[in-house]
């Protein structure tokens, strides 16, 4: 029923919980393709070329965020692939879930930052109202 | 990963509708940053407000980042108090325009390959030490002048950040400006507004010369200024354009970007305009705002001018807490917060490298001060960590056969106390070295094994050098040092 699986991350907690469901709902049908869609809004963009020398460094830096993450799937054997994107995170993970035909939107609950999600709303509610797939919210 | 830089067509007419909206945005966003920049360099608002019209517009045409925004900034604001305070506004313009000179220079040198240089340690503590000057050059317009001061800037606060809640569409600053000029005027609140600290003049710059002798005193008096302006500007301007890149997925060039940012800053100082540079935090907004090609510079600039054109009379009501209360924003948004789990995280040298650069920044006022400091004790610690050799033992009791392996580099400053290693190796033994996780440099290192191995031979101690890689090996061979029985 599930084909094609998409799951949002930024490396928290609550994300990593999200990724495990999504690679356990996967894993029930050999043919099922999960998504990970993580997107970077302009303040961690920015930290992170202050924080990284070069395209090179970043590239690592980031892989090496998203290793927990990755290590999930290896671990259920299902087929997986990552995309980044930059920008506001609920508008793009909104349009990126309607733009493709997913069966499933899986993200947490909560992100990394309180502060933010107390001024710009939580962003698994602006998900949960806005894709036109079902979506799981994982707590 | 090499990333696509746009086409000219692309990065004027690819974006049109989201690059002239962003580019009004920006403009609203620009004034009062330009204002309170140029008060901050200790000019009049004009001064800020010309530089920010002429470098957007300037650089919409000859920079190397599309979708970047560039003006006056804090940075180089901050870097050219003491010249206005010491020798006012005419050195300024010409500082300006030497800058420019210099930045061409460095563009033509291609100095964005030097950009790697620059330990991450201490561009954080560049853009740290940037928002606290910025945060400070606040406290005279906020602290100690009136109880009203007080709530209007906790006023202006609340405005500009509880406001994005209702709606993200118009900039929150342009709002709490509005919004509380009005009140202030209806009520007659009695707080200081920009008409007390200086002028506008409704009029599009003109060109001058500025009014400096053409001598070599002229030069002593502003080289030191303009150099440090154009290190700082090239700084922030690089480290933009490369938050940029990584946004918006295309490349950029770098070293045209410098030699941008030179010319505009010489045309800048020929129209009345203080340097300035890219600004991390507009082009945030810009790009935020849908901002992607050169358009969205062009227009900012226009609009800008526009603005000043036909509502300066206006522009002098603003209060100055409300100004102050937006500076205290930008500088929060400066600030790089993750820097505090970095602290905890990095390794001890990392970490103070990033506290020296802030603290000296913040004790001498100037940037390239911290930077030009932050960047020697990071090559101090570097050198130290890297002339570090440790020749690890393994004593095997029972035989007579011991290795010995060595982990670091050797070179002329590593290999001082290198053969001491070898003291307690006993006559007529036997020993294998390890070179697997060792490298030999130079001649000097080349000359230590030779040492090493005079040394093991007048104890008759038979030994095997084993895991030198083949640089190391034909640096031996080129002295004929015999590691190879």
């Amino acid at each position: 029923m599930y084909k094609r699986i998409l799951v949002a991350v930024d490396g928290s907690e609550n994300s990593v919980r999200a990724a495990k469901h999504a690679a356990h709902i996967a894993s029930l049908d050999p043919d099922t393709k999960v998504d990970v869609l993580y997107v970077l809004d302009y303040d961690r963009t920015r930290s992170d070329v202050i924080h990284n020398a070069g395209r090179d460094d970043l590239h690592t830096d980031r892989k090496k965020r998203l290793a927990p993450i990755e290590a999930i799937f290896e671990q259920y054997h299902t087929s997986y692939e990552f995309t980044i994107k930059h920008g506001d995170p609920g508008p793009v993970i909104i349009t990126h879930a309607n733009e493709h035909d997913f069966n499933l939107v899986i993200i947490g609950s909560r992100g990394l930052n309180t502060f933010q999600e107390m001024v710009l709303g939580s962003v698994s509610h602006k998900v949960a109202k806005r894709v036109t797939a079902p979506v799981l919210i994982v707590k | 990963m090499v990333l696509k830089i746009m086409t000219w067509k692309e990065a004027w007419f690819g974006n049109i509708r989201g690059d002239i909206l962003a580019g009004i945005v920006v403009a609203l966003a620009l004034i009062p940053e330009a204002i309170a920049f140029s008060l901050i360099a200790g000019v009049d608002p004009m001064v800020g407000l010309y530089a920010s019209f002429s470098i957007a517009v300037i650089i919409s045409f000859v920079g190397g980042r599309p979708g970047m925004i560039s003006a006056a900034t804090g940075a180089m604001a901050l870097a050219m108090v003491l010249l206005v305070k010491e020798h006012g506004l005419q050195y300024l313009f010409a500082a300006t325009i030497l800058t420019g000179v210099l930045q061409v220079l460095w563009g033509v040198l291609k100095i964005a390959r030097f950009m790697k240089f620059i330990p991450r340690a201490v561009m954080m503590g560049f853009v740290n030490a940037l928002a606290i000057l910025i945060f400070s050059a606040q406290v005279q317009y906020i602290f100690g002048i009136s109880g009203m001061t007080y709530v209007v800037v906790l006023a202006s606060l609340a405005v500009i950040y509880l406001f994005p809640f209702i709606t993200k569409a118009v900039p929150a600053p342009l709002v709490a400006i509005l919004a509380l000029t009005a009140v202030v005027l209806l009520f007659g609140i009695d707080v200081q507004n920009v008409g007390n600290l200086g002028t506008i003049t409704q009029s599009l710059p003109t060109f001058l010369i500025p009014d400096v002798a053409f001598s070599f005193e002229t030069l002593k008096i502003i080289f030191p200024t303009a150099l440090a302006m154009s290190i700082i500007g090239l700084l922030e301007s690089l480290l933009t354009a490369s938050i940029i890149d990584d946004i918006t997925e295309t490349g950029s060039d770098k070293n045209k970007e410098a030699r941008g940012q030179g010319i505009a800053n010489i045309i800048t100082g020929f129209f009345g305009g203080m340097a300035g540079c890219a600004m991390i935090g507009q082009s945030g907004i810009n790009v935020r705002s849908g901002g992607r090609g050169r358009l969205s510079a062009f227009t900012s600039g226009v609009f800008l001018m526009c603005l000043i054109v036909f509502l300066g009379e206006w522009v002098v009501l603003i209060p100055m807490p409300v100004l102050a209360a937006i500076m205290v924003m930008v500088s929060i948004g400066t600030f790089d917060w993750s820097s505090f789990s970095y602290l905890k995280k990095a390794p001890r040298a990392d970490a103070l490298v990033m506290v020296v650069t802030v603290l000296i920044v913040v004790l001498t006022g100037d940037l390239s001060k911290g930077v030009l400091a932050g960047v020697i004790l990071s090559a101090v610690f570097f050198t130290a960590k890297i002339s570090k050799i440790e020749v690890k033992k393994k004593v095997f009791p029972d035989s007579l056969q011991n290795i010995y392996t060595i982990h670091g580099q050797l070179f002329f400053a590593s290999v001082q106390d290198f053969t001491k290693e070898f003291d307690d190796v006993q006559i007529g033994s036997r020993i294998i070295i390890d070179f697997t996780e060792a490298r030999i440099w130079d001649d000097s290192g080349a000359g230590a094994i030779d040492r090493l191995i005079a040394k093991l031979t007048q104890k008759q101690v038979d030994f095997e050098l084993t895991g030198l890689d083949a640089s190391s090996i034909r640096l031996l061979d080129s002295l004929s040092i015999p590691y190879a029985k």
